[in-house]
């Protein structure tokens, strides 16, 4: 797209500028359309689970029912209460929808669309969902009231417990690889099962990997059954308790972005991106993006079928999961991925 | 033009935020200022091209131990009159710790500019080599050269680890915990008994 600008008579700094807003608004919109549709999505397929019609009132079959409710609280008032700190009250949705967004910058839906192609990708990733943690923190700390605080102290202690876990995950990942850019973890998966599959999960050694990685991502969106910030049978509703109108729906649209985020992390890294799921050349006719997007919204059928299904653990579980049995596992694999490479790809 | 403007940007802001992280009255609003001068430094580290170190700043610095520091600050119970009071008594301290930053600083930037110093001259030798990304350049270094320093970095790191949880663990025996395994184990038969006992005769448990 630089090369676009340029040819309108730009030098290339602004050219690169100019395209570069230009993608991230390309980006962004549809992200926030895809976050609109998707929460109609999750809704539908729990009703469908529970035997319920869900949404199904505005719009034909309800589509347009999350456009309603964004209507709706964006006419709300916001409320901030009297005895709250108000700088970090309000900084801590726009915190949380930020960081929510910027993950989005390296992540590649097609061979070469991807806005930021940096060599530091997965690092960046884990960078910046390290950082949603603070939206949390920020808004338990600056409700000045008990349930958020106690939500906030639990959610910096499930993150902090869950990346551990999922940055060994990662390095198995980029030890098959041989990369962090995202881009090249994808191609590095063409075939990469017998030559017919693409996509690390066909590989014995990496299928552990993907259901731990799975798993340490729905605790790190804090989805069912890992939603113990906003348990509401303890909490009332968590550290959005004190949120109302705009400040708790940028809350709401951070969540699923976040969600989104961790489904395309889990096509990129496991289930070979944009490649078609089997190495045959017909199927290279069908768009990259069509083949992201699909394994994409497939993740995210199985976070609704989780949240759907599952009970919510309790807080001692969560954590004896995380630090005695993913990180001594995820510890393990790192060392037999690194032997077994070691023994046939560098020997 | 952008490169410049971003430089400037994130200075002023890490200066900025640095000059508040002590300036707050709040610890928590100093340890976000601080988090946010964390941040501008990985900006820059970004600029001057070392991206790999900007990562880990943001990734072990405010990813971790700055959420531990806000865990910890947000716990304190604060009172704002008390850390006032122990100000006079604390001034003359905090005079003389001024004085030595500020001779320090005075010390190393004389002596940096009278030059006889020769502290990272740029004499091509710390650049990243060609069509190498700095990431496999700092492995190649790590476990090339540096492989036992590293490693033995890495082990007093894990002795340091362990000391700290020897000195802080305590058996606890009076809260009654889940054992998984053991309820794993168990079967229905280890149970429930299932007998036919004679009417008027009961049963032994």
């Amino acid at each position: 797209m630089t090369a676009f600008f340029q040819s309108l008579g730009m030098n290339y700094e602004w050219a690169w500028f100019i395209a570069t807003v230009c993608g991230i608004l390309l980006i962004a919109l549809p992200l926030m359309l895809a976050v609109a549709m998707i929460i109609y999505v999750d809704r539908k397929v729990w009703a469908a689970i529970n035997l319920r019609r869900g949404p199904n009132v505005v719009g034909p079959l309800g589509l347009l029912q999350s456009f309603a409710d964004g209507l709706k609280v964006f006419l709300q008032e916001t409320i901030i209460p009297s005895a709250a700190n108000k700088g970090i009250f309000i900084l801590a949705p726009i915190v949380t929808f930020t960081v929510a967004l910027g993950a989005w910058a390296v992540i590649p839906f097609d061979a070469g669309v991807v806005l930021a192609d940096i060599n530091v990708g997965l690092l960046y990733i884990l960078a910046i969902s390290s950082l949603s943690v603070y939206g949390v923190v920020m808004a338990g700390w600056a409700s000045n009231s008990k349930y958020p605080f106690f939500s906030a102290m639990r959610a910096s202690a499930q993150m902090i417990s869950y990346e551990v876990s999922i940055g060994f995950i990662l390095v198995c990942v980029v030890l098959y690889a041989g990369s962090f850019n995202l881009t090249e973890i994808v191609m590095s998966q063409k075939g990469h099962g017998l030559g017919i599959v693409n996509g690390y999960v066909f590989n014995i050694l990496l299928f552990p990997m993907w259901v731990m990685f799975f798993i340490s991502s729905l605790a790190e969106t804090q989805r069912v059954p890992f939603d113990l910030t906003e348990a509401e049978s303890e909490l009332v509703a968590g550290y959005q308790t004190e949120y109302s109108s705009m400040s708790f729906a940028l809350f709401w649209l951070g969540e699923y972005a976040n969600i989104l985020l961790m489904c395309s992390l889990n096509t990129i890294l496991f289930f070979g991106g944009w490649l078609p799921p089997i190495d045959w050349a017909p199927l290279y006719y069908v768009p990259g993006i069509i083949w992201f997007l699909l394994k994409t919204f497939f993740f995210f059928f199985m976070f609704s079928w989780v949240m759907a299904t599952v009970p919510r653990y309790r807080y001692d579980q969560l954590m004896r999961l995380g630090w005695k049995i993913f990180l001594p596992i995820s510890l393990l694999f790192v060392v037999l991925i690194s032997g077994w490479l070691m023994f046939t790809r560098y020997a | 033009m952008i490169h410049i403007i971003a430089f400037y940007l994130f200075a002023v802001l890490l200066i900025a935020s640095a000059v508040l992280v002590i300036m707050s009255r709040n610890p928590v609003h100093s340890v976000l200022w601080l988090i946010l001068a964390f941040f501008n430094a990985a900006g820059l580290m970004v600029l001057v091209g070392a991206e790999f170190i900007a990562m880990l700043l943001v990734i072990v610095y405010v990813g971790a131990v700055a959420v531990l520091f806000l865990f910890v600050v947000m716990m304190l119970d604060i009172d704002f009159a008390e850390l006032r009071a122990g100000f006079v008594k604390n001034f003359p301290l905090g005079i003389l710790l001024a004085v030595v930053l500020l001779a320090e600083l005075v010390l190393g930037f004389g002596a940096y500019r009278a030059g006889t110093l020769k502290l990272g001259e740029a004499d091509g030798t710390a650049a990243t080599i060609a069509g190498r990304s700095n990431i496999e350049s700092i492995g190649a270094l790590l476990y090339g050269e540096y492989l036992f320093l590293f490693e033995a970095a890495g082990l007093v790191l894990l002795v340091a680890m362990i000391g700290a949880i020897v000195l802080t663990h305590r058996e606890r025996t009076d809260t009654r915990g889940q054992n998984v395994s053991k309820q794993n184990k168990r079967r229905a038969e280890d149970a429930t008994v299932n007998v036919k006992p004679e009417v008027g005769k009961g049963v032994t448990l």
